[in-house]
């Protein structure tokens, strides 16, 4: 493994920031300070997947996220504070408390936005390579979906529009099994996702999502070739969601217990810190402090979420248009 | 001056912008050969007919610099790109707090008249109209098309430019020198003191000639061309129906929660102009059906001179 031992920490850092935040928010959102509207979809579960593809992004390369994106945002950079501000529907969150959870997006540093509506992130990130390409730079797009996007037609226009203009794209499927309860081997026929990525012509690998060394391995490999922009690439990363669709009981998690059980056993989080101990990279004491550190950062978050303010009620009418 | 169809004006438009910015792209199935052959295919883009896909991938290029020009060719077909029009393309600025913009001109052939039956023959730029987030044009004559789609691509959001088939070969003056129009200013085609008829698209044309008709008539009519629908200027015709007490609003679309529909509410809304009208305000829109084939039921579910001049006469007797 030729990863820089800083790096190394600070991929297991963001790892755990992504999987305190998102334990803060839902459990914010269930009750907490009980001042957090709207809905939150957790990405516990699925933490070395973002890590490990934006581990291998520029500032100025773009990504394009989904309803699921916390881990996506805190990956590429994004402001916790900011995050959880929107989160709470505060004048100081990244939309101005117009978008929440679902439609958080940091342009300056590349971010183009989170999404509510499954598929609909690829056919604008197919844009936004189609833009890297017109630059004539190396600049890539990483569009995250999951499996159940791949039923969607936006996916495969978009695929196909991609492929066909040799775009600068990684089209990074994260499948977590289920979309919300159907699993993917009901709803893809053949049962195989990356088979829909070879017909329409671009290099596929498939690859343990839950081993965050792995992800990143592949991504770098995968971005180094993209950024040729001699055309797309399909990466599969098998995972699993934690939590059930989204934090609320509106809909009954109908997966198997003891499914969900196995999984959590496989730790993405757990199993990359003890590779860390056994490399020697890392004490348990360094973990210790790296998760307190993460805890006040996360609890800095929502105080700051909490003492910022409201939106005036009149500001509902700015930024219906730019100017 | 000289006179050009409204398909030369709308090419001009573009090739000028096309030279005047170069991060101008365009994406459609069916592209000018003159456009390709000025600016080349990586500028003017030929794309599958895949419509979700090229419009929402005008949002993205969009938001990452450039300005998107895409032709969906007819209304009807845009339908299949909803989602990335109305969920994303509207919202995208409002949802993300306003910190980008995303300049896409989205041009659709719209009208019925030609006999193509239900699924080419729609006018739906109400139903966008109950969209935030994007501006609406409804040009009705060449000078009109090339002055607004100008604008259109310098504007930094989401543009529909709504253009009547049956328009594309009706010639006008336009000028050699370069022009733009404003979002926002109706035009008054036609002046006149006893009703303000106002029009929209092809139907501009309709209500000049029933206007003709009525003149003849001893009725003096008034026509005002919107010209854009959001923004909408509302300020012009208020004073126009202020003025003539009388207003008739044509409309080839379904009537139904129409753009005509929206107009006389926005009139009589304010108190000073509903104070002076003398008669109540006139809806002469497409009747409620899909549009059929067969050329006589079509011309029946279709506002007309005849039926406009009908509507004219009915408001002046009240």
């Amino acid at each position: 493994m030729a990863i820089d031992n800083q790096e190394l920490i600070r991929m297991y850092r963001t790892m755990l920031t992504i999987r305190r935040f998102d334990e803060r928010a839902s459990k914010e959102f269930r009750g907490g300070s009980g001042t957090v509207p709207g809905l939150v979809h957790s990405y516990i579960g699925q933490e070395a997947i973002a890590v490990g593809v934006c581990f291998n992004l520029r500032l100025d390369d773009r990504i394009v996220s989904n309803h699921r994106g916390h881990g996506h945002l805190i990956s590429k950079g994004a402001d916790v504070r900011r995050m959880m501000a929107e989160i709470f529907g505060k004048k100081t969150g990244y939309c101005k408390g117009k978008g929440g959870s679902m439609h958080i997006a940091d342009f300056g540093i590349g971010i183009l936005g989170a999404n509510g509506i499954v598929a609909a992130g690829l056919p604008i990130a197919t844009g936004a390579a189609l833009a890297a390409h017109l630059e004539g730079g190396d600049k890539i797009v990483a569009v995250f979906f999951g499996d159940g996007a791949t039923q969607e037609g936006e996916f495969h226009e978009s695929m196909n529009l991609a492929s066909i203009w040799k775009l600068p794209i990684v089209f990074v499927c994260e499948n977590n099994q289920y979309a919300v309860n159907t699993h993917y081997k009901y709803a893809v026929a053949g049962g195989s996702i990356p088979r829909r990525a070879k017909a329409y012509n671009m290099p596929v690998r498939s690859v343990d999502g839950n081993d965050v060394v792995a992800v990143y391995e592949v991504a770098k490999e995968v971005v180094a070739r993209t950024r040729e922009h001699i055309g797309p690439y399909f990466l599969e990363f098998n995972t699993y969601r934690w939590s059930m669709h989204f934090e609320s009981d509106a809909i009954p998690d109908m997966r198997p217990k003891e499914e969900i059980e196995a999984w959590k056993k496989k730790c993405p989080i757990v199993r990359f810190g003890k590779r860390l101990l056994k490399m020697g990279v890392v004490t348990e004491k360094d973990l210790a402090d790296i998760n307190d550190e993460i805890m006040d950062k996360i609890q800095d978050a929502v105080d700051y979420a909490l003492e910022s303010p409201l939106p005036a009620p009149e500001d509902a009418l700015e930024d219906v248009f730019s100017v | 001056m000289r006179k050009i169809t409204y398909t030369q004006a709308t090419l001009e438009a573009l090739q000028e912008e096309f030279r005047r910015n170069d991060r101008v792209i365009t994406m459609s199935n069916d592209i000018p050969a003159e456009l390709r052959e000025e600016f080349g295919e990586e500028r003017v883009r030929l794309t599958p007919i895949s419509e979700s896909a090229f419009v929402g991938a005008a949002t993205g290029l969009a938001g990452s610099g450039f300005v998107s020009v895409v032709d969906l060719r007819m209304a009807t077909f845009a339908f299949v790109a909803m989602d990335q029009m109305v969920n994303q393309m509207a919202k995208i600025t409002y949802m993300f707090g306003g910190q980008a913009k995303f300049p896409v001109l989205l041009r659709m052939s719209i009208g019925a008249g030609i006999h193509m039956a239900a699924q080419h023959s729609i006018s739906p730029y109400s139903m966008y109209m109950n969209v935030p987030g994007l501006k609406l044009i409804v040009p009705s004559t060449p000078y009109d098309i090339k002055g607004l789609l100008k604008t259109a691509v310098r504007d930094p959001n989401p543009v529909i430019c709504f253009e009547h088939s049956a328009l594309a070969m009706v010639t006008g003056e336009v000028p050699e020198e370069e022009y733009t129009l404003p979002f926002g200013k109706a035009d008054i085609k036609r002046e006149g003191q006893d009703v303000t008829v106002v029009a929209l698209s092809r139907m501009v044309n309709e209500a000049l000639a029933a206007a003709e008709e009525m003149e003849s008539q001893g009725i003096s009519c008034e026509v005002v061309d919107p010209r854009t629908l959001v923004p909408l200027d509302v300020e012009t015709i208020r004073s126009c129906v202020r003025r003539t007490g009388r207003l008739v609003v044509v409309d080839e679309a379904c009537r139904t929660c129409s753009a005509a529909s929206e107009i006389i509410s926005l009139v009589v809304e304010n108190d000073d102009v509903f104070n002076k009208l003398k008669s109540p305000p006139a809806r002469v829109c497409g009747l409620d059906v899909p549009i059929p084939y067969s050329p006589p039921m079509e011309n029946y579910v279709l506002p007309d001179r005849e039926k406009i001049g009908a509507a004219v006469r009915q408001s002046v007797r009240k």
